[in-house]
């Protein structure tokens, strides 16, 4: 194309002059199309949304028609009006192949709107993607290295697998070439193709290294780049890699002590990014290896100590630093140095500096915790910040410095940071709270006591577990504790119904039903004076309540609206029970009158409830006492996860619904009066047998009551008949489960529900990753549509793992969403688990590449895998 | 690495879209229009990052444009900035002090400068004067052979 290079060419002429004569015909044949200036001012100039559609739907029909002719010379000026329509938001997928042409033009000015276009219009996932291949595959090849650069750079944009796979060698040619211009592009292109395939490294491995010796910085910052992600993509070339630190060692040392040089200069900083790329390249490097580290030991204490920082390239670069200096086996006093950069940058006006600088600290706090403590109090203090990146990161700060010693006062201020913080962070603050609290409680009653805060504080935002895991606490608590419990219960439940705060609070009115419910006859004696309410400010505000008074409180919140069934269940069983707790006859009667009034009740689940304790209270009232006995005390559960709960209720509904199960097989032994197919529904759940614990505790609570077998087996049977709900609604099962699961028990599974499950697919599990006590399995699960849900368990035997990571990659037809995970710490007997949902819609066979990494002992460890046996109707 | 750029305006209208990962259309518009109005929902104090889903999201105001970069959680979020102040100053100079307008009138100038510094995510050039000087050879290329078809 350019005609002054090639000399004289009378073939080439004869074609330009060719061309030129068709632009000329085609110039009068067809009238000159708007201008994009006009165009951009005529959207411009719409005064309405409509009127702005208007001009765009006018000027796309004139685009249509103008592709539908060939060989336009207007083209580019079309397909750059389009572009300028895109951007607004309209649609303009039409014009994808007309990118395509303007490509294959040889005219400088449509490659550059074609190209621009392509990035544009078009992504990996389009289907003209064989064609921009060959296009791409010209131009690579083209003499004009602007031409190679518009290729490069567009490959770099939108490679797919395919496209990296087909142009690899192109772009691997192109990294040798001696032109800067092209290799530096070549080289990016090659960190991309490595991105989306990481198999095609291996060949661009020998032109990488030499890309270091060059002098220009666009060839060496993206060099750098390229090796760093090889280095991120295999340990094996991690470690090839190694014997580049002194080359980048000395490059660095060279930008420091070089003068001032203007082309690279950035406020009295030599190329600052350069500089970023390679000190986390050497982190990289220097990561676990003590030789790797001693060779940039001075190096970076050079960086740290001579770097001007009353400008932000400077904090840039000191911020790295900091990060390559706690990630590699660094000198302790360099070490000493970087925690005291954290500590300026957390005093520093400016708040971006001091989101890095608790940002850094966060990832450095399991390096050096004793060095973080020290600027406790200007981390608390950033909870109280404006901006919520800040209040973010202060936040998850300070949870990781929490320990034995200071854990009384930084409660405090977190417990006073979860009452005002936003509703995003309160249920994760509420969580860790609780885990701190469980790992660092100073003695039994602050634990209870901060508990209760939680409770108070995080209102709904609660996590659903931690409702039965302080019933579990409360229950196993010695007696004194537990009346403390209920009285501060008491308090908080009393205070919440009368000022109409309830429904905010559902979990705490669970927890204080429940407590209540428990141990009311200790809230409601005489005996409980003994026990000290003081808190910590010194106030005592709790009042004894009456019998009669506490009854009436429960009266208000049953009959409230809008609590939730389940907060009512809570208090329907709580109120029955407190009907053996408490003396009077006057109360046992109210209660007995509530109780009646749910008989009646809309909710088929309450009424059920209300009709069955009813009965207590007539003709089985013998077995009232006996049937609402305490519960014993209840075991620690091994931390049930919510999110598992939810997702793998296949698994554990039947661990809970078995032991009511099981109770109810015992009482109707050898009767007849059952067959009538109300225990039918869950024919195979009956039979299974079990050991559960909990079942044990409520077959030993059946052991000790002295029923003759004709009463029980009468008793489920005459209850159902005086009862008016269709039996068949109601599952036999229901009915014992009021009375004897704990309140925090769910609900047995609905058979409809159980169907459901069922039609949804078996459940495939398989290990895949197991070494040094640490085990992932993965379990798949069909789900609606085109979708399947994964779930990634983590478990280890010996030792704990912080910072755990899962990572998955999914062939890209598939779509991965990846839920959050249950946290990073892995204890001992403890899990991780992580949910993924993976949606493929063209059912292609699932692979799923997985990477974990966490840290032993502070030893970090990186495993990967793939999984490609899953079952194949996964999708179906 | 970036995984996409956006330039909006204090109105919030889309100026520029720079995707270097792959995203359904539908998916870039709810993305596009979520950030837009977190990002001018904060408040002139605020920092300039921001956690968003599973990137880290950088922005600066300059005048009435905002700009905004989508990075992953292991970059360098304070050289974001320093990378977008680079754009702006590359886009001043092009432009001669350079307004909203310009890059209205001339966003396809504006994406050509963009991809002579930034690369399939990554920074490829550091030096000013490279990049203009790359695009005044494919300017002076373009007026060469077909002036005026373009504009």
């Amino acid at each position: 194309m350019n005609g002054s290079e090639s000399g004289f060419n009378p073939a080439f002429n004869i074609a330009t002059i060719k061309q030129v004569v068709n632009e000329a015909i085609e110039r009068v044949r067809m009238p000159t199309p708007t201008r994009l200036r006009d165009l951009i001012r005529q959207i411009r100039a719409a005064r309405t949304a409509a009127e702005e559609r208007s001009v765009v739907n006018k000027e796309c029909a004139y685009i249509r028609s103008t592709f539908r002719e060939e060989d336009s010379v207007w083209r580019c000026r079309n397909i750059a009006k389009l572009l300028y329509i895109h951007m607004l938001g309209y649609p303009a997928h039409f014009g994808q192949l007309e990118c395509l042409k303007l490509i294959a033009s040889p005219r400088f000015t449509d490659k550059r709107v074609g190209y621009l276009g392509a990035m544009l219009l078009l992504d990996e996932r389009q289907d003209v993607h064989l064609l921009i291949t060959n296009c791409l595959k010209n131009d690579l090849n083209s003499n004009t290295q602007f031409v190679v650069g518009l290729a490069l750079c567009t490959l770099g944009a939108i490679a797919s697998p395919e496209m990296a796979r087909d142009l690899a060698s192109e772009v691997e040619r192109l990294i040798k070439s001696p032109n800067a211009y092209i290799k530096k592009k070549a080289a990016l292109c090659a960190f991309r193709i490595i991105r989306r395939v990481p198999d095609l490294m291996e060949m661009f491995l020998p032109a990488t290294r030499s890309l270091l010796t060059e002098k220009n910085h666009g060839v060496l910052i993206t060099g750098v780049t390229l090796i760093t992600e090889m280095c991120e993509n295999s340990p094996d070339t991690l470690n090839h890699f190694k014997k580049i630190v002194p080359n980048l060692v000395r490059i660095l040392k060279n930008l420091i002590l070089a003068g001032y040089s203007p082309e690279h200069d950035v406020s009295g900083v030599s190329d600052p990014f350069l500089q970023v790329k390679i000190l986390r390249l050497l982190r990289i490097l220097g990561k676990n290896d003590a030789e790797a580290s001693e060779a940039m030991n001075d190096i970076l204490a050079q960086v740290a100590t001579n770097t001007e920082t009353s400008k932000n390239v400077g904090n840039t670069i000191l911020y790295e630093t900091v990060l390559s200096i706690m990630d590699i086996k660094s000198e302790s006093s360099l070490r000493v140095l970087a925690v005291n950069i954290l500590g300026r940058f957390l005093l520093n006006n400016d708040k971006n500096i001091r989101y890095v600088a608790l940002n850094t600290l966060l990832r450095t706090v399991h390096v050096d915790t004793s060095a973080v403590q020290r600027h406790r109090t200007t981390i608390l203090e950033c909870l109280k910040d404006p901006d919520i990146s800040i209040r973010r990161r202060a936040m998850e700060l300070s949870f990781a410095l929490v320990n034995g010693q200071n854990i009384r006062g930084m409660m405090k201020e977190l417990l006073a940071f979860l009452e005002r913080s936003d509703a995003e962070f309160k249920a994760h603050c509420s969580s860790a709270v609780v885990l701190a609290a469980e790992r660092y409680a100073p003695s039994d009653k602050w634990h209870l006591d901060t508990l209760f805060k939680v409770l108070l504080k995080a209102g709904n935002y609660l996590r659903d577990d931690t409702v039965s895991s302080t019933i579990q606490i409360i229950s196993s608590a010695a007696t004194e504790r537990q009346a403390y419990g209920a009285m501060r219960l008491w308090t908080s439940l009393e205070q919440s119904a009368v000022s109409g705060l309830a429904t905010e609070k559902q979990p705490l009115i669970q927890v204080a039903a429940w407590t209540i419910g428990e141990y009311g006859d200790l809230l409601v004696s005489e005996a409980s004076s003994a026990i000290s309410m003081v808190d910590e400010d010194g106030v005592d505000d709790f009042v004894r309540p009456t019998e009669e008074y506490v009854i009436d409180i429960y009266q208000k919140l049953l009959w409230s609206t809008q609590l939730s069934i389940s907060t009512k269940e809570f208090l329907l069983l709580s109120l029955a029970k407190l009907s053996t707790r408490f003396t009077t006859q006057a109360s046992q009667e109210k209660i007995r009158v509530i109780i009646d009034t749910f008989g009646s009740h809309i909710h088929i689940e309450l009424q059920q409830r209300g009709v069955e304790l009813s009965q207590l209270f007539r003709q089985y009232g013998h077995l009232r006492p006996a049937l609402l006995e305490r519960m014993p005390a209840m075991e620690p559960v091994a931390a049930p996860h919510r999110d598992e709960q939810e997702l793998d209720l296949s698994d554990t509904s039947p661990d809970h619904t078995k032991p009511d199960q099981d109770a109810l097989l015992d009482l109707i032994n050898g009767s007849d009066s059952l067959t009538n197919g109300d225990v039918e529904h869950q024919p195979e759940q009956i039979a299974t047998t079990n050991n559960n614990t909990s079942s044990n505790d409520i077959l030993d609570l059946l052991s000790g009551l002295d029923l003759t077998p004709s009463v029980p087996a009468a008793a489920p049977a005459v209850l159902l008949a005086n009862n008016n709900v269709e039996p068949s609604a109601a599952p036999a099962a229901l009915l014992l489960d009021g009375l004897f699961a704990p309140p925090a028990t769910p609900q047995p599974p609905h058979p409809a529900d159980a169907n459901e499950r069922n039609a949804a697919g078996a459940e495939w599990e398989r290990a895949v990753l197991e070494r040094g006590g640490v085990r992932v399995c993965v379990s798949a699960r069909r789900a609606a549509g085109a979708a399947a849900t994964l779930t990634a368990r983590a478990t280890s035997q010996l030792h704990t793992l912080t910072d755990f990571l899962f990572q998955a990659a999914v062939p890209k037809k598939i779509q991965l969403d990846m839920m959050s995970p249950s946290g990073t710490t892995l204890s001992p007997q403890g899990e991780i688990t992580q949910v993924l949902k993976v949606t493929n819609p063209t059912k292609t066979p699932l692979r799923l590449r997985i990477r974990v990494s966490y840290n032993i002992d502070g030893t970090p460890v990186l495993e990967q895998t793939e999984i490609n046996n899953f079952p194949a109707d996964l999708f179906n | 690495m970036m995984q996409f750029m956006l330039l909006f305006s204090r109105q919030g209208k889309l100026r520029l879209q720079k995707w270097y990962v792959a995203h359904p259309d539908k998916l870039k518009k709810k993305i596009t229009r979520e950030l837009i109005t977190t990002v001018l929902a904060r408040k002139p104090k605020m920092c300039s990052f921001l956690e968003w889903k599973d990137v880290k999201v950088v922005y600066k105001r300059y005048a009435s444009l905002y700009f905004c970069c989508a990075m992953e959680q292991e970059d360098n979020e304070l050289l974001t900035l320093e990378l977008i102040h680079r754009y702006v100053e590359l886009l001043d100079k092009y432009f001669g002090s350079v307004c909203e307008l310009d890059i209205i009138f001339n966003f396809e100038k504006a994406y050509f400068i963009l991809d002579e510094l930034v690369l399939g995510g990554e920074l490829q050039e550091t030096s000013k004067k490279n990049v203009l000087k790359a695009i005044a050879a494919q300017d002076l290329l373009q007026e060469d052979l077909n002036d005026g078809l373009l504009h």
